[in-house]
């Protein structure tokens, strides 16, 4: 049954504008960043950068407006012989595969072409990781703020927080609390933040300590990197699951 | 026949609906009418399952409405409003709504009747976006009518349709009337419903004031028009609400 709406939702949006502008933006930025510096491992960690910065943003916004826009549509279909659950999740797998089959064009072209190794395939993995999270984040933002306007805010708001200021706390913390061992804490805290999880979890695989940052050098002491890449894909787990689940049963009593 | 008993819904601190009850049986056109904010559009959401009333039940010949989706299989939903997939051609929207309905245990029989007198097959490749508000209503009207519905809900079906195709509409759930299917209607443009209504459900602050065949009221009061006729009965109630409630 749940087919039958992704079919449909993942057909409309992959025929709109935004669906390939988001593809071309990508392949540009892909194909630009490993021509320029001309050392792949440099051109995969800028890669890095743009798509923990993008593909958040891209999934939180437009998730939201397609919620909104497909509000008439939503109370329509919900008039059918359909349970709710079926229809929201329809809904955000439609949303979730149009956007990660966008990134897998944009993203996984360049890297095909430039960089196929481990390291590659690891940020394919984490943009499509981070696409399933930030739609399920903005569903659940969507299904519980009337307010279309309200909405946007939200989705904006999260994605500040979760992109830049989350960041800036966590180094706050630390700076404070620096006579004091904080290793162990910052790994709880790394679990916090979907876009801080996703890089740690590609950077573990590479060979560049210098660029790991506390938390990845941390985990790798600790953990080591396998325990690491399990611990950061299992928490990116729960953020798929548990804003998506929230959001379906807010739906379900939902007033349309 | 749907059968309403004591549905409340509240919005907040404001009550949409106030211990409704009202019984429609087949066969018949009831016009839902009443002041704005009475209560109308509440209802027939609950009856759609988009609203969830906080109490009371809600049954189509016996099935609940309120406990599984598969009875609004029964029913067909024309909005006020219509705004599809944007890059969804027409032909989709009629497919991707089949497939639900036949996965949900439909009628199998379909009526196309609509879509041939609205010529929609010449626009069957337009993307929906292209369509103006008139043509989607249209393709709106369709889809209700299309699965055989034994009700049919229509909410404002005339708003921003040419007047030829308000004449097929009308034509259409007179039609489907005399097959015997239960039809409800709202509207604000109150003569276009003249012909095809049947009876008057009456709502005031999320109460049923009266549900009356036409004949009756129109016989009572000698208003011919049902516009006249529903302007003094407001009228009425603003200045004597303890009108005695008709049996």
């Amino acid at each position: 049954m749940i087919i039958r709406i992704v079919k449909y939702v993942l057909s409309d949006i992959l025929r709109g504008r935004v669906a390939i502008a988001y593809t071309l933006f990508l392949l540009a930025a892909g194909f630009g960043l490993f021509n320029l510096g001309g050392d792949v491992d440099k051109g995969l960690v800028s890669i890095l950068s743009v798509v923990l910065m993008i593909v958040p943003l891209t999934s939180l916004v437009f998730a939201t407006i397609h919620y909104y826009n497909s509000y008439e549509f939503i109370e329509l279909l919900s008039a059918q012989p359909i349970r709710r659950h079926t229809l929201l999740l329809g809904q955000y797998l439609g949303v979730a595969a149009a956007l990660g089959t966008a990134f897998f064009v944009g993203v996984g072209l360049p890297i095909l072409l430039y960089a196929r190794t481990s390291v590659g395939g690891c940020i394919l993995a984490a943009g499509l990781l981070l696409t399933l999270v930030f739609v399920a984040i903005a569903f659940l933002g969507a299904v519980s703020t009337r307010d279309k306007a309200r909405g946007m805010g939200v989705a904006l708001l999260l994605w500040l927080f979760f992109a830049l200021l989350f960041d800036g706390i966590l180094l706050f913390i630390v700076f404070t609390f620096q006579d004091y061992p904080m290793e162990k804490a910052a790994i709880g805290l790394v679990a916090l933040n979907p876009i801080d999880l996703a890089r740690t979890f590609v950077l573990l695989q590479m060979d560049v300590s210098a660029l790991m940052g506390m938390t990845g050098a941390v985990m790798r002491d600790f953990l080591g990197s396998g325990a690491g890449i399990a611990y950061t894909l299992g928490v990116l787990m729960a953020w798929i699951s548990v804003p998506l689940t929230l959001a379906l049963r807010a739906f379900k009593r939902k007033d349309l | 026949m749907i059968a309403a008993t004591g549905i409340s819904k509240s919005f907040g601190r404001v009550r949409a609906l106030d211990e409704f009850t009202v019984k429609m049986p087949a066969g018949r056109a009831f016009s839902l009418i009443g002041p704005n904010g009475s209560g109308k559009t509440t209802f027939l959401k609950c009856l759609l399952g988009t609203v969830i009333p906080d109490r009371g039940t809600l049954t189509l010949d016996g099935h609940d409405l309120l406990a599984s989706p598969e009875p609004r299989g029964r029913i067909g939903y024309m909005p006020q409003i219509g705004r599809y997939p944007d890059n969804l051609r027409v032909g989709q929207i009629f497919e991707m709504l089949t497939e639900i309905r036949d996965a949900g245990g439909g009628a199998p029989r379909r009526d196309t009747e609509l879509i041939e007198a609205f010529d929609i097959e010449k626009i069957a490749q337009k993307p929906m976006r292209t369509l103006s508000g008139g043509t989607r209503q249209k393709v709106s009207a369709c889809v209700a009518f299309l699965f055989n519905p034994d009700v049919l809900v229509l909410d404002e079906p005339t708003a921003g349709l040419d007047p030829v195709s308000v004449e097929i509409l009308k034509e259409k759930v007179l039609a489907e009337r005399k097959r015997g299917k239960l039809i409800l209607l709202t509207s604000h443009i109150l003569s276009d419903l003249d012909e095809i209504t049947t009876d008057v459900l009456f709502l005031i602050e999320g109460r049923l004031r009266f549900s009356r065949p036409l004949d009756e009221l129109r016989a009572e009061s000698g208003e011919e028009k049902l516009g006249r006729l529903i302007a003094r009965i407001m009228l009425e109630e603003a200045h004597s609400p303890s009108l005695d409630p008709a049996p």
